[in-house]
């Protein structure tokens, strides 16, 4: 891993939408750097043959069972939308 | 049981300036999984809503809303890939697709890129006669559908309703086994097919709830076989991807311009570059796509608001037992048990609720002639009166009791064709009809020969004629049937008039 230089840590905010000034970019670059340079150092850890630890403690993914117990709430879905309109989100134009 | 010997289909060869082309064809089907609520979320599923009124705070996004899988969602997967014939995974993952677009709140989709819940599987593709192609699947994921987005209700804003948001999808992706338009449209079509026997989605193209993206490339005669040999993508053509085709006629107008689009640029000696293109089918051409191309990069990662999805091969062994019996076993046994060639079969098992009422009409019965009453007479008329076979007016225990009628010669072929009009019409029992209305077939010979011999006495000049040219002796029938009000027993007419005129 080569670490961000600030072309990529500009495509990165760009693809989160995050508004970042051109002069912040060499610190974010170097810091999204120092993160990944982290990452590396546990790479050099052998784990061949274990199982990736994906909770803390031993839990079975909880299910819901195939029932409609939710919805019907328009208003409150819209309430903080900016512009909202006949019951829709309403959004600057978007068209393929 | 089953018959799997068949030849596959000649791939489509289209010919360019300079040599001959192939097709090669991959598909990725998405399909809206059959049920109540969302696939991570209690929000209803239902087509045609208010807009936003079947939207959770899961499904919108507010912060803090945790997902919790619908488990018949993962069900209906399973039994998916089980109808394909699959590798089920008994422990999948969920991963986060990122990308903006107004009609994704969350800013990814939750889907399973890593570990998908179904693993390699097939199906065939029935071409013909003893012809079909055998289409690998690489992989069946579950993911969420994302909302809908409407442009036309507003000049300067678009629209979003996220009803549709966070409906269970299943990604069914193919291998490049497809080798044509008419190929690729018959593979939608049986996979549908397939998807409406298991009730894991109703196929419902039209309100997109099935629709396919079509990966289409074209290369030299020969290349394939040696891709098929190494399993190596290097000997195929560069691939585009043809996004959101919801008809069966579309995705073969979008494949046939798309190969010969590519065969133009390289017989020119350009190169395709792979992207994702639409179709217009007003046009009749496919266009790129290109603000897709800049968001390509979706930053896969593992969803860490969801644990791996771990289930028991009990769980998976008990679907299996319960498992509907499918569109091929059932054409295999219709030809099997009942007789019927390979199109009728075809024919009666396209739809699941046609095949049920044929099985309980031909139960017991003569199935070919069961088959021959609910393709031509009922089918007709419902295709004429543009009924579906669950509003049809004669039911399966009806066209059951005429078809005894019939073959306990109790009415003749005629009558059952009155009689069938009558169950149409007014309904009631086949049996209590015929009795009621003195439909039974005249089989007692004194009768017959009786108003043949009036006929003949009636008619000296066609006896005649008749006598000179035997043909003419059906007009003779044809008479005594009109006679008796079509009740007489046709074979035996035609045996006592060829008698009396001497022939």
């Amino acid at each position: 891993m080569s670490g961000i230089d600030i072309d990529t840590a500009r495509k990165v905010a760009h693809l989160a939408r995050i508004r970042v000034a051109p002069e912040a970019l060499p610190k974010l670059a170097e810091q999204l750097s120092g993160i990944l340079a982290f990452m590396e150092q546990l790479n050099a850890v052998d784990v061949t043959g274990v199982e990736p630890m994906t909770s803390v403690t031993p839990m079975r993914l909880k299910r819901r069972a195939d029932v409609v117990t939710d919805g019907d709430r328009q208003a409150a879905v819209l309430a903080n939308a900016p512009d909202a309109r006949e019951g829709f989100f309403a959004v600057p134009k978007v068209v393929e | 049981m089953l018959d799997l010997t068949f030849d596959s289909p000649k791939p489509k060869v289209i010919a360019g300036a300079k040599h001959d082309w192939e097709l090669v064809i991959g598909m990725e089907i998405h399909a809206q999984v059959a049920s109540n609520a969302k696939l991570f979320s209690g929000a209803s599923t239902a087509f045609g809503s208010e807009p936003n009124a079947n939207v959770s705070f899961v499904d919108a996004a507010m912060p803090g809303m945790l997902p919790v899988i619908n488990e018949f969602c993962v069900a209906q997967a399973v039994r998916t890939g089980l109808g394909l014939r699959a590798q089920i995974n008994l422990t999948s993952a969920f991963d986060r697709k990122n990308y903006f677009y107004p009609d994704l709140p969350q800013g990814y989709q939750i889907s399973q890129l890593y570990h998908p819940i179904v693993g390699e599987g097939e199906v065939i593709v029935d071409m013909g006669l003893g012809v079909a192609r055998r289409v690998r699947i690489e992989r069946i994921h579950l993911e969420q559908d994302a909302g809908k987005s409407i442009h036309d209700m507003d000049p300067a804003m678009s629209f979003v309703d996220f009803n549709r948001t966070g409906v269970a999808l299943m990604e069914i992706v193919s291998r490049p086994d497809i080798r044509g338009p008419e190929e690729a449209a018959a593979y939608v079509a049986k996979m549908r097919q397939i998807l409406r026997y298991l009730g894991t989605c109703d196929g419902n193209m039209q309100n997109g709830n099935l629709r396919a993206d079509v990966n289409v490339s074209v290369c030299l005669p020969g290349q394939y076989e040696k891709y098929q040999a190494t399993q190596d993508f290097g000997h195929l053509g560069t691939r585009c991807e043809i996004k959101n085709m919801n008809s069966m006629r579309f995705i073969q107008q979008a494949i046939e311009y798309e190969a010969r689009r590519q065969i133009t640029i390289l017989e020119a000696g350009g190169s395709v570059t792979q992207e994702t293109r639409l179709y217009d089918p007003d046009k009749g051409e496919t266009r790129s796509m290109r603000s897709k191309e800049e968001a390509h990069d979706y930053r896969y990662f593992p969803d860490p608001d969801l644990l791996p999805l771990e289930i028991d091969q009990g769980w998976v062994d008990d679907i299996a037992a319960a498992m509907p019996e499918l569109p091929d076993a059932k054409k295999a046994r219709f030809m099997g048990v009942y007789g019927l060639t390979d199109y009728d079969a075809s024919v009666l098992t396209a739809e699941l609720d046609a095949a049920h009422f044929f099985d309980a009409v031909a139960q017991g019965r003569d199935g070919k002639q069961a088959a021959n009453w609910v393709i031509n007479e009922l089918f007709g008329r419902l295709n004429k009166e543009g009924l579906d076979i669950t509003a049809s007016p004669v039911s399966a225990a009806q066209l059951g009791g005429l078809l005894d009628l019939l073959g306990a010669d109790t009415i003749s072929g005629k009558i059952a064709k009155d009689l069938f009009e009558i169950l149409w019409t007014e309904g009631g029992d086949p049996a209590a009809i015929v009795a009621a209305r003195g439909m039974v077939q005249v089989t007692d010979m004194g009768a017959i020969a009786a108003a043949v011999d009036q006929v003949i006495a009636e008619n000296p000049a066609q006896v005649e004629k008749a006598r000179a040219n035997p043909k003419l002796s059906g007009w003779f029938v044809g008479q005594v049937m009109k006679a008796t009000g079509g009740k007489a027993n046709p074979a035996a007419v035609n045996e006592i008039v060829a008698q009396k005129l001497g022939l």
